[in-house]
């Protein structure tokens, strides 16, 4: 039998890869990427916990139908601004975009 | 060591492997190939999690929908040949150990918290409980999300729209 | 009656139209002026008649000061006394305001003159009709401020303006005796209103306190009334033009005095020290300076002492409780007295401002009615039967004998005898014999002019009648009769109804009669027929000569005990001040200048200094601060995820 702590484990791990990518890779598009990866590992975590916890309402698992369509949602429409931001600035490099600087 | 554990070691550990190769690509799109491995990994683990429908889902739409999103969005913008431009930002170092610590503190959680040897309960048929908890329970959120994917649907169109003056 | 309050309204009036608007009626200021004073002579003579019959006014006008309890009115106060005051000052001053006419003629100040002549008397009738000390003190002070400007008319005669200045201040010495007097009577009485002050007094408060008080207005009448030995300033006061020593210092203003001594006779009644002190002082003053008039070489001086030694009789009356007596003197003194000072001018006019009489003589042929009017006064002066000074003086010689005071009737003897002497030495060196003067003036010796003639002639008239007609029979005549209510009850209280029979009234009258005769027929002796005695006199008693000739050294004798002294302290304070108390000013404020630099500093440096800081320090931060907003979204990120880190080990390890 698999412990409950090692799917925790593994979400934790995914979950800590997709930051380091968040917080590390220049172009936007792969920062998407790694927020994809996080949305993973929560959603690992979420059914995770449905299927160890004693219930019979499987919430666990309709978070993570819900997570999955606003990820896709969100995926849509952070998209759509990378490319208005590519058409603007010619580049989709973050740490090149820094109007807000003071 | 059962089969069960054996199996779950070798999914995670592709897994893992797949989410670092998304981080540490250079060519982009070897990153998104690497996030299809990925989810394809995920999604195994839903099904030994006795998650079917999840699984299903996760296939459907992560790797027929957003990763083609993503792909398209790749071939609009970026110039795939990148020649000696650096991936990764000067916040690597700092990222690292922030990351680490958060990692080892959720671990530590985890273990010292539920520490179950995990037996599971038995499992039941769970797409037939979704379908009915959707639209009863949560009918709500349900339909909401409808609205929001409408909402996003609408906002993508008019972000990713081109400008009238060029035409 | 209430008509009284013309009296000393009308030179008011004058005052202020010669005062205000002198310089454009110069010539005709005496219209106003004399106007004045005669409207004013002639509503006294109406009150007369109407206070003849008995009349009593005590009239409050006006309530002058109200502070607490104390009270005190400005009122006027028509009773026999005042009225008789009145009517002197009035009559006589109005004679010499006609004389003055011609007298000060050519002067340059002839409204000024006026002005000063109507302020006087104004001020003198405030002191007369006054029903309260205060007011009286009102018009004391007035006279004494008209004495000074009249003296020192001519002010830029050196001369004539310390004169000014010394009568002044002796005067001042005088007030200064008054006013606590006014002040022991107020604690003592609780009122300053005649009235209210003779009804309260008691016999049983003892005879100290009336003592005290008596003596100190005595004091005040000893400097206004040039008694020993604040005489000193009245010979100097013959600076001033004629008319205005026959007005102020022998007519009016020096019997300011007597008439207070008069006015307080309840108070006086009850201090028998006092009587006898006023006595002594006044028959003292009357042979002192009866004895320097004896050798004065100054026509005016002459009558100056004359003027001091017959106010010594007044004192000398008052003393022996004659009050009646002693103002009956004041009244038939002014006349003549008058009368010689304007003789005397009339004069001084004739031979253009000369005043020794060494260089006199023989003006008999050329001035016949100045002569003959200077004779009669001479007369009276003397206290020769029948005018007017003979009634007056011997009433007092008899009174001051009648009440046992030997002494002083003695004193008054000699003075008699010493009168007389000098009267007629003056008379018979000035009008008889030859002219001793310069070629020059020999011819322009002439009579006075009629506005000048005048009053001369109407003086020496009443001065052979008043005696006789006011004064016969001796303590009870017209004038009397008309004053006994004032002093009757006193008597009566005092006791003092020591009747003598008729006899040796005649025989005292004899007595004093013979001394003046033989004063008159030595002096004859001396100046008409063998002229050269004086001289070897002279000669044979040279201490005693030059001892009177310059009056017993006593002006000398003041400038060196008090005035020098007071010259020295007042450089000292003049010292003090100079130094003590505006280096002291000056070095506060130098103080201020150095602490205002400190408190500068501070300000400057430690408040700016610390609101500057303020500023700096948040510039500083904020300059610092803002370096996070980097625009880069993966720093904020970052910052995020430290948040995030930090809540983790909070949740895990401090919310256990």
């Amino acid at each position: 039998m698999v412990p409950l702590s090692h799917y925790l484990i593994l979400s934790a791990v995914l979950f800590a890869i997709g930051m380091f990518g968040a917080l590390t890779r220049r172009n936007a598009i792969g920062i998407l990427m790694a927020l994809e990866l996080m949305f993973n590992a929560v959603n690992l975590n979420f059914v995770a916990f449905s299927r160890y916890l004693p219930s019979t309402m499987l919430q666990g698992q309709i978070f993570a139908i819900f997570v999955i369509t606003i990820a896709a949602a969100e995926a849509a429409v952070g998209l759509a601004i990378v490319l208005g931001l590519y058409r603007n600035f010619k580049t989709i490099n973050v740490d090149e975009i820094n109007l807000m600087k003071w | 060591m059962t089969v069960i554990q054996v199996v779950f070691f070798l999914v995670a550990a592709f897994t893992t492997a797949a989410a670092f190769l998304v981080v540490l690509a250079k060519n982009i799109v070897h990153c998104a190939i690497a996030l299809v491995f990925t989810f394809f990994g995920v999604a195994a683990l839903y099904v030994l999690l006795d998650a079917e429908f999840l699984a299903a889902v996760q296939v459907l739409l992560y790797v027929g929908g957003i990763t083609i999103l993503l792909l398209f969005a790749i071939m609009l913008t970026s110039r795939i040949s990148a020649r000696g431009v650096k991936i990764m930002n000067e916040q690597v170092g700092v990222s690292a150990v922030v990351v680490f610590a958060i990692f080892a503190l959720m671990a530590i959680a985890s273990l010292k918290g539920f520490a179950l040897v995990g037996s599971p309960p038995p499992a039941s048929y769970a797409t037939a409980s979704l379908g009915r908890l959707l639209l009863t329970t949560y009918v709500l959120p349900f339909e909401a999300v409808s609205i929001l994917l409408l909402a996003a649907m609408v906002g993508a169109i008019i972000l990713a729209r081109r400008e009238r003056e060029k035409d | 009656m209430k008509l009284v309050i013309l009296v000393p309204l009308l030179p008011l009036i004058g005052v202020l139209i010669n005062g205000l608007f002198g310089a454009k009626i110069r010539g005709r200021a005496h219209l106003v002026a004399v106007s004045a004073s005669g409207l004013s002579c002639l509503v006294a003579f109406l009150v007369l008649f109407q206070a003849a019959g008995g009349g009593v006014l005590d009239w409050d006008l006006y309530s002058w000061l109200k502070v607490g309890d104390f009270r005190v009115p400005i009122g006027i106060l028509v009773d026999p006394l005042s009225v008789v005051m009145m009517l002197v000052v009035t009559f006589v001053g109005f004679l010499i305001h006609v004389y003055s006419i011609g007298y000060m003629h050519d002067d340059r100040s002839y409204a000024r003159f006026f002005t000063y002549l109507n302020l006087f008397m104004f001020s003198m009738l405030v002191l007369v009709l006054a029903n309260n000390y205060l007011l009286m003190f009102l018009g004391w002070e007035g006279v004494g401020l008209c004495s000074y400007l009249l003296i020192g008319f001519w002010y830029e005669k050196k001369s004539a303006a310390d004169a000014g200045k010394k009568a002044f201040i002796v005067n001042r010495i005088g007030d200064a005796g008054f006013l606590l007097g006014l002040f022991l009577i107020w604690s003592v009485f609780g009122s300053l209103k005649y009235s209210e002050v003779f009804k309260a007094v008691d016999p049983a408060l003892g005879t100290g306190i009336y003592t005290a008080v008596t003596l100190l207005l005595f004091v005040g009448a000893m400097g206004k009334s040039a008694q020993l030995p604040l005489y000193v300033w009245l010979p100097d006061a013959m600076e001033g033009p004629t008319p205005v020593s026959a007005l102020i210092h022998a007519a009016t203003m020096v019997t300011a005095g007597v008439y207070m001594v008069a006015r307080s006779s309840p108070l006086f009644d009850l201090a028998p020290f006092s009587l006898e002190v006023v006595a002594w002082v006044g028959g003292l003053t009357a042979v002192f300076s009866a004895s320097i008039a004896l050798v004065q070489n100054d026509i005016k001086r002459v009558v100056a002492y004359s003027t001091i030694s017959q106010l010594g009789y007044m004192f000398l009356g008052a003393g022996a409780g004659a009050y009646a007596s002693a103002i009956f003197h004041l009244g038939t003194h002014a006349f003549f007295k008058a009368l010689l000072f304007l003789g005397a001018g009339s004069v001084i006019h004739s031979l253009h401002g000369e005043q020794d009489i060494r260089k006199m003589g023989g003006l008999w042929k050329a001035m016949p009615i100045t002569a003959w009017t200077f004779l009669l006064a001479s007369l009276a002066n003397a206290g020769i039967f029948p005018l007017a000074g003979f009634w007056s003086k011997d009433e007092i010689l008899f009174n001051a004998f009648k009440h046992g005071m030997t002494v002083p009737w003695l004193l008054g003897l000699i003075g008699a005898f010493l009168t007389a002497f000098y009267m007629f030495r003056l008379f018979f060196l000035v009008f008889t014999g030859r002219f001793r003067g310069d070629a020059h003036a020999a011819q322009h010796l002439h009579e006075s002019p009629p506005n000048m003639a005048y009053p001369l002639v109407v003086l020496a008239f009443f001065s052979v009648t008043v005696g006789l007609v006011f004064g016969f029979p001796p303590d009870h005549g017209i004038y009397h009769r008309f004053v006994a209510p004032m002093f009757e009850a006193v008597h009566e209280a005092a006791g003092k109804a020591a009747h003598a029979s008729l006899s040796s009234e005649v025989g005292m009258a004899a007595l004093s009669l013979t001394i003046a005769f033989l004063g008159v027929l030595l002096a004859y002796q001396f100046y008409m027929k063998k002229p050269e005695l004086p001289g070897l006199l002279a000669d044979r008693m040279k201490g005693v000569y030059r001892l009177l000739l310059n009056k017993y050294w006593v002006d000398e004798l003041y400038q060196a005990i008090f005035v020098n002294f007071g010259k020295r302290v007042c450089a000292f304070l003049w010292g003090v001040d100079s130094g003590v108390v505006d280096g002291a000013v000056n070095r506060s404020s130098w103080l201020t200048v150095r602490l205002s630099f400190l408190s500068a500093w501070n300000d400057l440096k430690i408040v700016d200094g610390m609101v500057n800081g303020i500023a700096d320090l948040i510039q500083g931060g904020s300059l610092n601060l803002r370096r996070l907003q980097t625009g880069i979204v993966q720093n904020y990120i970052l910052a995020m995820s430290l948040g995030i880190l930090g809540m983790l080990v909070l949740y895990l390890f401090v919310f256990r």
